[in-house]
């Protein structure tokens, strides 16, 4: 990791995140493997001679000591006169707007202004880099859009290094530079924003990431020729327009990532196109979310503009967009060049 | 009256019970407290009106509302005697000792309470946190010394001291307590670890601190409440024992439930009034204590909440 970049563990809950959290932070020793900082083994050393700083889900504030206190905390292992304690307190919770709370307990305060007291404790100190385990998970909405641009506000002035845990993928898109994906306890794909979304490396990375879900099909691939497949979905034959390194796939089963909002409406039925039913509409404010189902009852979700009208029965014929449509071999792999 | 008082600091407001409910809460309460009304207030009787019978539950500065066969005279003749008197008609007034067996019962108690807190909270959080392999059978272990009732554990107890020359001195007595007191104190005090959050530790190690600073700045900040409800309980049952009192202290180190006992008995029988004068003087300090604590248990409940 570079200084300044924030890297996003993100996953679905019990694939990990936390526990690598924990491992950086040198609260949890890992059962294989090294920790390293700088290149140097870090594995065997304690939290404090690791000089990370870390907030955590619940805050973690000292309910026993005051605002002010908590902040002050982090500084005792420094050698500072109380005075530049004092100054350094003052200046952190000036950025964070928390000044005129310093006196309060925690229990006192409003759940914005733990998460932010939990910031400023972490910020306090000069650390080697910072930990955030689900920083926003307890707020609510609106809260947390604030925070999530203060917290990046706060990242960029500081550029250390940052690892945000979070299973909000929302959150990863918009504060990582990078996103590592994680199941089960095993990276499945680290990238920017854009290559996770645009390029999965998986069917997993696929479906997890993107709202609504990316449509995998289960199809049985016959070949492929200046990239277009020739392909069997639900025993029927569909021509796609796919990436060039399927060419080089057998013959066999394999998965077809189209994301919903990769379809365009074709009037007439054809052999690039996929027929289905309207089902279920779901009006989501600027688009319209529809589940269908193909004849064969695949379900297939699909977002269409607003002024679009889709009525529940309605046939239609869907051309999935050359550009965005992933295929995925039998062991789940994407096929790309 | 004490709870009503307190309870208006709680930020939350509770809908307060009408007067009917109130007027049974009273009664009930009275009820319980009768015992400890007779024997205020029969220490401060002569001894002809503590025999009397009805009992005479009136002073007599009521005796303008109360019939005059229910009043007494008051006097404070009890208190004084329960540090000097003659034991013989017409003999002179003799040190009785009660100030060294206030004094023993104070140090006592007090002493092996604290002992007791120190130990196993220190004990509780290694438990909580530390936990050895079959954790619960030590917890369990240390559990079944209080299991029996104390008749049963004296004899053995008794040639432990005998042996170790413990009997009749401060460090036996004190020592005992403690042992006694250490299960209970252990495994109030780990059910209040338990209840913290594992993280905020995490967080002060992240921070720096050494196990040491976790513990006395971070843990026991937030168990004080815990700490008060146990010295409480531990102190009310030391302060009360009387069995091993009896027979592992001399004279030196005897302790006023076991002073007592002693005083029963005499050429006119039970002196009812001394003994509950002695009783009513004994009632001060676990009421202190335990009026004091119980202020500090409050404030501990309502933590953080409470502006100061």
């Amino acid at each position: 990791m570079d200084s300044g970049e924030v890297v996003c563990l993100l996953g679905p809950s019990g694939c990990g995140k936390t526990t690598t959290l924990r491992m950086i932070a040198g609260l949890e020793t890992p059962s294989a493997g090294e920790v390293l900082f700088n290149d140097k083994p870090v594995t065997n050393l304690t939290p404090e001679q690791r000089n990370v700083a870390m907030v955590f889900q619940f805050y973690a504030l000292y309910p026993a000591l005051t605002v002010g206190e908590n902040l002050a905390f982090p500084l005792l292992v420094e050698k500072l006169s109380a005075k530049d304690r004092e100054k350094r307190v003052s200046d952190v919770a000036e950025i964070l707007q928390l000044s005129h709370i310093l006196q309060r307990y925690p229990a006192e305060v409003a759940e914005g202004e733990k998460q932010r007291i939990a910031v400023a404790r972490a910020i306090i100190r000069d650390p080697a880099c910072f930990l955030f385990d689900e920083p926003l998970s307890r707020l609510d909405v609106e809260l947390r859009e604030t925070m999530r641009a203060q917290i990046k506000e706060v990242l960029q002035g500081l550029s250390k290094p940052t690892v945000i845990v979070t299973h909000d993928q929302l959150e990863a898109l918009t504060m990582a530079d990078r996103i590592t994906i994680m199941r089960d306890g095993a990276v499945e794909q680290i990238g920017s924003p854009h290559d996770v979304f645009a390029k999965p490396a998986n069917a997993f990375v696929a479906s997890f990431i993107g709202t609504p879900q990316m449509n995998l099909l289960d199809a049985q691939f016959a070949h492929c020729e200046d990239g277009t497949a020739e392909v069997e979905l639900d025993g029927g034959p569909l021509q796609l327009g796919v990436d060039k390194a399927v060419s080089g796939q057998s013959a066999g089963p394999i998965q077809i990532g189209v994301r919903p909002r990769a379809f365009s409406l074709a009037s007439d039925p054809s052999s690039s196109t996929i027929t289905v039913e309207a089902e279920i509409i779901e009006s989501m404010g600027a688009e319209t979310l529809v589940h269908a189902r193909t004849p064969k009852q695949t379900e297939i979700r699909v977002v269409v503009p607003r002024e679009t009208r889709v009525k529940s029965g309605e046939v239609l014929h869907l051309t999935p967009d050359p550009g965005q449509t992933h295929v995925f071999d039998a062991d789940g792999k994407a096929v790309r060049t | 009256m004490l709870f009503r008082s307190n309870a208006k600091n709680q930020t939350r407001e509770v809908d307060q019970a009408g007067w009917g409910r109130t007027f049974g809460a009273t009664v009930v309460s009275l009820i319980y407290f009768f015992p400890v009304l007779i024997i205020i207030i029969t220490a401060f009787k002569e001894h002809t009106d503590a025999l009397a019978v009805p009992a005479k539950l009136f002073p007599d500065f009521l005796s303008f509302i109360v019939p005059e066969g229910l009043t007494f005279k008051p006097t404070f003749d009890n208190f004084v005697h329960v540090f000097s008197r003659s034991y013989s008609a017409g003999a002179a007034a003799q040190d009785t000792g009660f100030d060294r067996f206030f004094f023993n019962s104070i140090f006592i108690a007090g002493f092996s309470v604290l002992l007791a807190l120190f130990i196993g909270t220190l004990a509780a959080f290694g438990f909580s946190r530390y936990p050895l392999k079959g954790n619960d059978t030590y917890l369990f272990v240390i559990l079944t010394t209080r299991m029996l009732p104390a008749i049963v554990v004296i004899i053995p107890v008794m040639l432990m001291f005998r042996v170790t020359g413990l009997s009749g001195t401060y460090t036996g007595i004190i020592l005992l307590y403690t042992a006694f007191n250490l299960p209970f104190t252990i495994w109030m005090m780990k059910s209040f670890f338990d209840e913290l959050s594992p993280d905020v530790e995490d967080a002060a190690r992240i921070d720096g601190s050494s196990e040491r600073r976790v513990f006395f700045k971070i843990c026991l900040p937030q168990v004080l409440a815990g700490l008060a409800a146990t010295a409480v309980f531990g102190l009310i049952l030391t302060w009360n024992e009387f069995l091993f009192a009896l027979l592992l202290t001399g004279v030196e180190t005897r302790t006023v439930p076991v002073a007592m006992s002693q005083t029963i008995g005499g050429d006119i029988g039970v002196r009812w009034g001394l003994l509950a004068a002695i009783e009513t003087l004994f009632l001060i300090p676990v009421i202190l204590v335990t009026f004091f604590l119980q202020n500090q248990l409050l404030r501990g409940v309502t933590f953080g909440t409470v502006k100061r």
